[in-house]
């Protein structure tokens, strides 16, 4: 198996060379990919501000943000920086201490769940055994935040806003929860990268999506409706609800809730992309096109062009994952209330239940198919 | 045996995901101008005075959907093992999730026949 570029040890190695000890060369390393995939998290909310501006407005016919650099892509900047020096409006009727961790509580969850969103063999943060299953349990905290800020605003469409939130997350998160062991158990493992592995070697049609089609479509409605996206926009419904649980908010405080909810959706889709769109891998095995080509698999120049290729592999997934998901908030209605609770409960849980003993069963039948 | 290496790495990115909210609403602190005036900090309500609080006695509908999702989310807490070790297991562990599963069905099925999935 090709073991792929390996950033840490090269960097504890070079370091070495210099005369300090690997142990403390490690320490040094420890805030560089954290600090890295947090820049990153930052800049691909940006970028999909953008695209969000930019889809909707072509799907009107408009031409959207034109002004701010070239193509606008520097309006998101310029929204952010406005929303920094914008003044900070509690209401006296608030709580404010739980007005201010409520949006807090939104973002540190999401932003920690880039833990273990690999960019290739060895480009994540930390390879956790639990890997996916961390994913699906910091997705259970946000729902607390934003109870916590629609409760604290002590405004009435602050709370209907927040107690939907909950309820829709609540909801959805079972489905998700069963579309996502199915895919564990193919792989035997919770582990992101032996996901992505699992998918290795047939290039294209390797991909989950082929063996989990039903597992795929569960968990992508699911993940539209964790973040909230719009045929589930119940929480922030404006014609009904303002802007639910974010109605009293200004400011730095909104600019989080905004920020997470823009991190989470390019979170999900990269997860998605991961789970059923195998990662890193090229559409065609890389692997063995070069063992074809005669080209050694540890030669340099190669591991850096697939190293480079799946990180580019992992964006472009994930953010036609978000081309869809835009594309859809400007052709779907809205759904009621009870329509969504409906669709999770009695019918994506009752096929997502099926797909797991379906998966389990048909395991049992083609192990080799399955994941042995 | 629990393998607890790699959870440095989730403490070091806790403080640093931490860090992202506190030095957003630092910076903001320093640079956003005065809050003006008494009238800005109250409740909105479609531009009227608020009438009453939020902070009421009243029907949350959602609190039977919350005591079945605790059922099934433990449900899936328990499936989680069993997924990844599937391999290992055979036909028998199938049979028994089935039975697992089976049971925690006809739960399903009496909390959908008692109306607890129905919003209204």
């Amino acid at each position: 198996m090709n073991s792929g570029i390996d950033l840490q040890g090269s960097f504890i190695q070079s370091l070495q060379q210099l005369g300090i000890p690997p142990e403390i060369a490690k320490i040094f390393w420890l805030p560089l990919p954290m600090v890295l995939m947090v820049i990153g998290a930052v800049v691909g909310v940006l970028v999909s501000v953008w695209l969000e501006r930019k889809i909707s407005a072509a799907a009107q016919q408009r031409i959207g943000p034109e002004f701010a650099g070239p193509l606008g892509v520097l309006q998101p900047v310029a929204d952010g920086l406005k929303l920094v020096f914008k003044e900070d409006i509690v209401p006296a009727q608030a709580d404010n201490w739980l007005f201010t961790l409520g949006p807090v509580l939104v973002v540190i969850p999401v932003i920690l769940s880039f833990l273990i969103v690999p960019f290739g063999q060895n480009l994540l943060i930390t390879d956790l055994n639990v890997g996916i299953f961390l994913w699906i349990s910091l997705s259970s905290i946000a729902p607390i935040g934003l109870l916590m800020s629609g409760y604290a605003s002590n405004n009435k469409y602050s709370l209907l806003g927040g107690l939907r939130a909950a309820a829709q997350s609540i909801s959805y998160e079972i489905p998700l929860a069963l579309a996502v062991l199915a895919v564990a158990m193919m792989s035997n493992s919770l582990s992101t990268i032996d996901i992505v592995q699992q998918q290795s070697g047939y290039g294209i049609l390797g991909w989950n999506v082929w063996r989990q089609p039903v597992g795929f479509l569960i968990f992508w409605i699911a993940a539209l409706a964790e973040c909230e996206r719009l045929p589930f926009d119940l929480p922030e419904a404006e014609e009904e609800l303002v802007a639910g649980y974010q109605t009293e908010y200004a400011g730095m405080r909104f600019a989080l809730f905004y920020v997470g909810s823009y991190i989470n959706l390019v979170l999900s889709a990269l997860i998605v992309a991961i789970l059923y769109l195998g990662g890193w891998e090229f559409p065609i095995p890389l692997d063995s096109l070069a063992g074809w080509l005669g080209i050694s698999e540890t030669t340099p120049w190669l591991q850096v062009v697939t190293a480079s290729l799946g990180i580019i592999m992992t964006v472009l997934k994930a953010y036609f994952l978000v081309f869809i998901a835009v594309l859809l908030r400007w052709t779907l209605p809205r759904v009621r209330i009870d329509q969504l609770l409906n669709l999770g409960w009695k019918f994506l849980l009752p096929v997502a239940l099926v797909n797991l003993l379906l998966t389990a069963g048909l395991k049992l039948a083609f192990p080799i198919a399955f994941g042995g | 045996m629990f393998h607890l290496s790699g959870y440095e790495y989730f403490l070091g990115f806790l403080l640093i995901a931490s860090s992202v909210p506190i030095l957003a609403l630092t910076a903001s602190k320093l640079l956003r101008p005065p809050t003006g005036g008494p009238e800005r900090r109250t409740t909105y309500e479609s531009g009227m005075e608020p009438l009453g609080g939020a902070w009421i006695q009243f029907n949350i509908r959602y609190y039977m959907f919350a005591l079945v999702f605790v059922v099934f989310d433990v449900e899936t807490v328990f499936l989680y093992p069993w997924a990844v070790a599937f391999n290992q297991l055979g036909l028998l562990a199938f049979v028994e999730a089935l039975i697992f599963i089976g049971i925690l069905v006809v739960a399903l099925v009496y909390a959908w026949r008692k109306g607890a999935l129905e919003w209204s």
